[in-house]
């Protein structure tokens, strides 16, 4: 296909999708099946077909809408008035009131439960108002298993500019200008890192994505790859075009089935209709991606232990330098980015890198998605600009903790990470504040706790977490992680002394600053922050027993 | 137990469709090592687990050094080198289930079925494991009983799944 036929079949596409009056689309995310979404799809087009509107109504299974305990959800277009827990047999109901008498069901909306009044358009609902979607526009309006849905909807038209109006060192440009930092964790500038990589000559380079998502508790990299396949996938194609790499490798975590479906069907649908392969579109860039299924392991994560996993060999990390950029895969090198950082990148080239850049704060540039979870009224998948506060997160979208209890610590980062307690709720979320409270951003899971939440036991739990995980290659961290563990153990059974604190916290100094990789130089944050915020549970424990 | 060279030279029988699958894996890997990972997701989703036999085999026909596959298989969470079970249940303790009380459902079938995560009942009929996170963090605490996930898990409602998909009461 050439770039002529690519804008027709779009074109076609879109005029499809218009001819309907009507848009149904059902949840078909992980979450939203198991609660039982294929059933209420099989029913939905069932009842349509039964009253002849299937030229009138178009039934989509979309990807995650977002608030993720509600589901089943169910929504309808132009309208964007959502259903929640919707019950196969309440579809009949919905579809003579919404569709035949538009008149909404209020007790069936989404929230309908739990706000006094229900919106009818779920966009003026506090959940999605102070949302800002980039990474994740079209999650839950398309049909992720249909590449023609993506195309309608605009997608593969950045593609189309990088290759035919922007030259590799313009699309560098546009990728530094929107300062984007990378999702993964770290926040390393993207333009900065594919400029590196675009940098060093070889004949062979390879572009990397990271859907390892180890994080316990994080599953926006699994919405993304199921929600919109393709987003990542082109934003893996124009990385390759930008850094002189002809394959990509997806590393997508075992765990994950459904998004490694989606994600190898994007692949077939791609190479089928030439937007992957040889000679893409007409023009003399070739580029083929393949997919590798991770096997359980937490440090296969980091990039050079990911980049071994690839290689078929036990994951473990390698001290840096060098850095992927100049030897990664194969020793060529290897541009690596999350799968968040590549669903950001159409957007940027098709509105441009300033536009990308006015949204967030000074030195975290655009919006982050979030896993918002744990002790939480709507849990679920959330998109916000860079710099919202942690207050406006959990009580202005979230709803606040479940139960009306109180409000304890966010848990960010996951076992790199650590908690910030409430009198820091005004924390605006980006980069560097969370790291001025002793936290990370991380990948964006966001466990919201309420005092059912022990501090010390979190610590302890997080602590676990990284001996289990702990690749054993250097000694700080196999040897550090398990002594801190039973340390840690030994307070929450109320049998620890101050003098086992005083050696915790000189431990957690040695294993940070002496651990190979980011998995043992980040283990103690947990427990540094607890202690940092929570130090009075500690004591208690140790004093008092209790 | 056989001796590890009695292992390597036992033949698998080739019309098992489980060998021919794991045998057409190799061929399209073009008998790479670096497909290694790859070939034992194959094969590890054939028999359930990985038998010494088929790790034999694997390691013959892509000359490898059988510490290099068993260094491999032993170092991911994936990868089983005993039966996991006819059935399993994975209780995920990963943080926002943690927080949800996971430990206590984990802790209610531990004592229901006498069984430690990764063990499994005499009969193999059912196998206990625990996940890291399986990303339904949203319907926290979730256990998946056989592939399907459970959110909202109840420890009383995933004993009664349990006995019903496994004959146990
Ligand atoms: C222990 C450990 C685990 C990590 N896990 C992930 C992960 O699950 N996903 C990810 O994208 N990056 C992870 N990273 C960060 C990667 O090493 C790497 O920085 C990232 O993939 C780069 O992409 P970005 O620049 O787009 O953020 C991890 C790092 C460490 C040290
Ligand atoms: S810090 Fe831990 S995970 Fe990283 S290389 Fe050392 S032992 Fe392995
Ligand atoms: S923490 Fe249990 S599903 Fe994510």
């Amino acid at each position: 296909m050439n770039r002529q036929e690519l804008q027709a079949l779009a074109g076609k596409a879109k005029g499809k999708h218009e001819q309907f009056k009507h848009k149904i689309c059902v949840c078909c995310g992980a979450s939203c099946i198991s609660s039982g979404s294929e059933e209420v799809l099989k029913k939905l087009q069932e009842e349509i077909k039964t009253r002849g509107l299937e030229n009138e109504v178009e039934v989509i299974p979309s990807g995650c809408m977002g608030p993720c305990n509600q589901g089943p959800l169910m929504k309808y277009l132009p309208e964007q008035t959502i259903y929640q827990k919707v019950d196969c047999n309440n579809i009949t109901a919905i579809v003579q009131s919404q569709l035949i008498e538009k008149k909404p069901i209020e007790e069936l909306l989404l929230f309908a439960d739990s706000r006094e009044k229900p919106f009818v358009n779920s966009n003026e609902d506090p959940f999605f108002k102070r949302q800002m979607k980039i990474a994740l526009k079209d999650c839950g309006d398309i049909n992720p298993e249909n590449i023609e849905d993506y195309l309608a909807a605009g997608g593969y038209r950045a593609l189309e500019k990088a290759f035919f109006l922007l030259s590799p060192e313009e699309v560098i440009a546009e990728v530094k200008q929107s300062r984007m930092r990378g999702r993964g964790g770290a926040g390393y500038p993207t333009g900065l890192k594919w400029e590196t990589v675009y940098k060093y000559v070889s004949d062979q380079k390879y572009v990397i994505c990271n859907g390892d998502e180890g994080d316990p508790g994080a599953f926006m990299d699994r919405s993304v790859l199921e929600g919109n396949p393709h987003r990542v996938l082109e934003g893996m194609v124009i990385a390759g075009y930008a850094v002189g790499s002809s394959k990509g490798y997806a590393y997508i975590r075992g765990e994950y089935p459904l998004a490694i479906k989606r994600f190898e069907l994007a692949i077939k649908q791609a190479t089928k209709l030439g937007l992957l392969g040889k000679n893409i579109l007409g023009s003399n860039f070739s580029f083929d991606i393949e997919v590798r299924i991770g096997a359980g392991a937490f440090v296969c994560g980091e990039e050079t232990a990911l980049i071994a996993s690839i290689e078929g060999k036990r994951g473990t990390p390698r001290p840096r330098p060098p850095f992927p950029a100049e030897a990664g895969l194969w020793g060529k090198p290897t541009l690596i980015n999350n799968v968040e950082t590549f669903a950001g990148i159409a957007p940027i080239i098709t509105n441009g890198g300033e536009w990308y850049s006015e949204t967030g704060t000074p030195k975290s540039a655009g919006t982050k998605v979030f896993a918002l979870a744990g002790k939480i009224k709507y849990s679920g998948l959330i998109e916000v600009p860079m710099g919202t506060t942690l207050r406006e997160i959990v009580f202005d979208i979230g709803g606040g903790v479940q139960n009306g209890g109180d409000f304890k610590a966010a848990q960010t980062g996951g076992p790199s990470g650590g908690c910030i307690p409430a009198e820091h709720l005004d924390v605006k979320m980006d980069y560097e504040s969370l790291i001025s409270l002793g936290s990370i951003m991380g990948s964006g899971g966001l466990i919201i706790m309420d005092k059912s939440s022990d501090m010390v036991d979190v610590a302890r739990y997080f602590m676990e977490f990284c001996m289990d995980e702990s690749c054993g290659k250097c000694v700080p961290c196999r040897v550090g992680t398990k002594m801190m563990h039973d340390l840690l153990q030994k307070i929450c059974d109320n049998k620890g002394t101050q003098i086992d604190l005083d050696r915790l916290e000189e431990l957690a100094v040695y294993v940070k600053e002496t651990s190979l990789c980011g998995l043992g130089a980040s283990a103690p944050n947990p427990l540094l922050s607890t202690l940092r915020h929570f130090r009075k549970e500690y004591e208690n424990r140790i004093m008092n027993h209790q | 137990m056989k001796s590890d060279t009695a292992i390597l030279s036992k033949e698998l029988p080739k019309t098992d469709p489980r060998v021919k699958l794991i045998a057409a894996k190799m061929k399209k890997e073009n008998y790479k090592p670096d497909a290694l990972i790859e070939i034992l997701h194959t094969a590890q989703n054939a028999y359930g687990y990985l038998p010494k036999e088929v790790l034999a085999y694997i390691t013959k026909s892509l000359h490898l050094p059988p510490s290099r596959v068993f260094s491999t298989v032993t170092f991911y969470h994936f990868f089983s080198l005993k039966s996991k079970g006819e059935h399993t249940c994975i209780v995920c303790t990963g943080t926002a289930c943690y927080v949800k009380g996971a430990q206590a459902i984990l802790n209610r079938l531990e004592q229901k079925y006498s069984l430690k995560p990764g063990q499994v009942t005499p009969d193999n009929k059912l196998g206990i494991q625990v996940a890291r996170c399986i990303g339904a963090c949203g319907l926290a605490p979730a256990v998946v009983i056989d592939n399907d996930v459970q959110g909202k898990a109840n420890a009383e409602e995933i004993i009664e799944t349990i006995n019903a998909k496994t004959g146990i009461i």
